[in-house]
């Protein structure tokens, strides 16, 4: 077993498109009337993974996990309090605003309400082309052509290209939002929620358009989303995470299979499954809810609710280590190698 | 499982009138509910669900909205009929509702214990005492840890779980035949909403609760329901036992619901980049401005000429599997 950040080959080959070592982001709490610091928020607290080239990466766990929080931190829409981003190999951490254009062109970000995110007083022509205009790119009647191009590449018919976001339905305005992130021709696109307010039907086209888009143009995906069906259909690996930490991560496969830690196998057996005789099947239902992140519970911090949970998963931090071929896990139960079926051990 | 119906909409037709024209949110709905089932209700945002539910209540607000036909069938009555102090009698008490999100039923100023036995003390005439203490009981049903404590709690003091909880506890406080339950699980997160419908499926069997869910994820009507109904646009398009929905469903658009929504056991097994998720083309249309025909035809792979110049009849194609399209047979692969 090696103790390292996950997806670590041997060393050689290109660096990936995006490598994130150790992340946190704290966020103070302040308090009375001279804004004392109270506390932090530890919506991120050390995550580490890796993104190749047309890869797609699922990052997936509940509301107030830190899902969002990692997604802006690592394009550094806000500042990391701690550890590593690196593009191409290249440390960006510390870049300033001036340093940062070059990488904000490769790496955008699609959100979940494309509506709050649109600016209103400005036509979806605009908005496409903005990102074009900032960047100082081709001349007005370049960027009209593009922004064209991309209208038609997402499924918007062109003459929507002078009409305001409040006269687009949902799905849209999810194709603006993805034509505008297109723009710039980015590598990398970090995909907050973007299905998750849509209906189902409008939901599988955006699905198909991402995959279509994805094969066309070569882009990597971070897909943030609290829908494991969605993400295990969407990604090649899939990060769970639970209050701030990733707990596993691996192959979508591996991990619907042998899910090794208890929290990911209580979330597959959770996630309701649109098949008659799916009732039937076996399910960890878990108690409680998600405690806060500004009072973690020390050790493991799924302890709280973890069916498995014995007396040193109250008191030591379980780390992330490979368990199994590509395959990480931060639980107390396989510290002495793979344990399946997950049961309560004897001495606990 | 008992036969006996206890509820029943019949052809009921519920109507807004706006400026912008009369939106037909429901328009000629009839389902049934028997004692101690779950009827599941599925359907996309502005299908008409949550109207439907609020029609059986006589909820709706109007004006705008208005129940221009049908009937409500209760108890040997028409709940059309009733005066409103009749219906105040019924809500809460013979049938009972929650909703998505707690906050906006649930009273901000007051604590759950007393919202609870409020409405013990109104329908079933007990003492403040006594209310107050089957309040505590209900809550121990819900399975809240330490009820002798969290009935002092105020709303914004629990979590969206607890808080369903809570809402559940007081919907079943005054044994309801009939609990409406309009998307309780959609706001939370996975694994507070399998708690919260294993709850549901463990006080219906003690309590033999029919059970009305509304729902716009299918995974939960298949996990859930006995029987499902399927609307669209303001009309029920399909029914039938979740068996007959989920293994052989008839109606195009149940069809492509089924197969717009990733299935986790068949996604991880496959190569997500040659697999593609079935699109229903096109949008729901305007309720208020709704195609000739069948309404599903602008966006239905097998619309035919007679499927845009005239409305499907509701057929029952099997025993208890209704479908409202003119090609069911077909697409049921004639195997009855
Ligand atoms: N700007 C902020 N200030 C303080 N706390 C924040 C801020 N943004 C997010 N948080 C907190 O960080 C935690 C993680 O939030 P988020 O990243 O949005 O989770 P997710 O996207 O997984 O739902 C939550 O507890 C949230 O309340
Ligand atoms: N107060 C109202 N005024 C006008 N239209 C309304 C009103 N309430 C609901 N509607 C319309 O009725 C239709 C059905 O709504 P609803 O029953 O809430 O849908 P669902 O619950 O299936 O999402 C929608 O198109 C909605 O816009
Ligand atoms: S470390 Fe312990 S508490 Fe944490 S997931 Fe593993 S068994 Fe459960
Ligand atoms: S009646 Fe015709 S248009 Fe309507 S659902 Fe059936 S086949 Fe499609
Ligand atoms: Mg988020
Ligand atoms: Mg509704």
């Amino acid at each position: 077993m090696s103790v390292q950040s996950p997806d670590r080959r041997s060393g050689k080959g290109p660096a990936p498109l995006l490598e994130v070592q150790g992340l946190k982001k704290h966020f103070p709490l302040y308090k009375g009337i001279f804004s004392r610091v109270s506390g932090q928020v530890y919506a991120v607290d050390g995550v580490s993974f890796r993104i190749g080239r047309g890869e797609t990466l699922g990052l997936v766990g509940e509301s107030g996990c830190g899902k969002s929080t990692a997604g802006r931190t690592l394009l550094k829409l806000l500042e990391p309090t701690e550890g590593k981003i690196m593009v191409n190999g290249e440390d960006i951490t510390d870049l300033d605003t001036a340093q940062m254009l070059p990488y904000r062109r490769q790496m955008q970000m699609i959100y979940q309400d494309p509506y709050a995110s649109l600016n209103p007083r400005m036509s979806a022509g605009e908005i496409v082309g903005e990102p074009l205009t900032i960047h100082r790119i081709a001349t007005p009647k370049e960027r009209r052509e593009r922004v064209t191009h991309l209208f038609e590449r997402v499924g918007l018919r062109r003459e929507l290209m002078e009409s305001y976001p409040h006269e687009f339905s949902g799905g849209q305005r999810q194709r603006i939002g993805i034509a505008r992130a297109l723009a710039l021709s980015p590598e990398l696109i970090v995909s907050d929620e973007p299905v998750s307010a849509l209906d189902v039907s409008i939901q599988a086209q955006i699905i198909n358009l991402l995959m279509d888009l994805q094969d066309e143009l070569g882009l990597s995906y971070l897909f943030v989303a609290h829908d494991l069906a969605v993400v295990e259909h969407i990604s090649d690996r899939v990060a769970v995470m639970y209050l701030g930490r990733i707990v596993e991560t691996t192959d979508k496969t591996s991990l619907f299979e042998t899910p090794l830690h208890p929290y990911t196998e209580a979330l597959l057996s959770a996630v309701p499954i649109p098949k008659y005789g799916a009732r039937d099947r076996k399910r960890v239902i878990l108690t409680g809810d998600v405690p806060s992140p500004i009072k973690p519970p020390p050790g493991c911090h799924f302890h709280t609710r973890c069916p498995y949970a014995f007396a040193r998963c109250r008191h030591e931090v379980p780390v992330l280590r490979q368990a199994l071929s590509g395959h990480w896990v931060s639980c107390h139960l396989h510290d002495d190698g793979v344990t399946l079926p997950l049961a309560k051990r004897p001495e606990a | 499982m008992p036969d006996e119906t206890i509820l029943e909409i019949e052809n009921l037709k519920t109507h807004f009138f706006t400026t912008g024209g009369v939106v037909r949110a429901v328009d000629g709905v009839s389902y049934a509910v028997r004692s101690g089932e779950t009827l599941g209700v599925v359907g996309e945002s502005g299908c008409g669900k949550s109207v439907t539910a609020l029609s059986i209540l006589r909820l709706v607000a109007s004006p705008p909205g208005r129940i221009v036909e049908g009937a409500i069938r209760f108890a040997g009555a028409n709940l059309l009929d009733l005066t409103e102090s009749e219906m105040e009698a019924i809500r809460g008490n013979e049938i009972s509702m929650i909703f998505q999100e707690p906050m906006t039923s649930l009273n901000p100023l007051m604590t759950v214990g007393r919202q609870i036995s409020e409405a013990i003390v109104l329908h079933q005439g007990l003492s403040r005492r006594e209310a107050f203490d089957q309040a505590v009981e209900m809550l121990r049903r819900v399975h809240i840890p330490e009820p002798e404590r969290r009935v002092h709690a105020y709303p914004h003091q629990l979590s969206g779980g607890m808080r369903q909880r809570v809402m559940i506890a007081m919907a079943l406080s005054c044994g309801p035949k009939v609990l409406i339950a309009d998307e309780p699980t959609t706001a939370l997160d996975v694994t507070i909403q399998a708690q919260i419908l294993d709850l549901m499926r463990e006080l219906q069997e003690r309590l033999g609760t029919a059970i009305i869910l509304i729902t716009h994820d299918l995974g939960v009507v298949a996990e859930n329901a006995d029987r499902v109904i399927v609307m669209y646009a303001g009309r029920k398009v399909e029914e039938a036992s979740s068996k007959d929905l989920f293994e052989s469903p008839g109606h195009p658009y149940t069809m492509g619901l089924l197969g717009s929504i990733p299935n986790l056991e068949v996604a991880a097994h496959t190569n997500s980049r040659r697999v593609r998720l079935t699109e229903i083309k096109g949008m729901v249309p305007s309720l208020a401005d709704l195609p000739y025909g069948c309404t599903f035809a602008p966006r239905c792979g097998f619309a035919t000429d007679k499927c845009r110049a005239d409305y499907p009849p509701l057929v029952q194609h099997r025993p208890g599997h209704w479908i409202s399209c003119w090609h069911a047979d077909r697409l049921l692969g004639g195997s009855s």
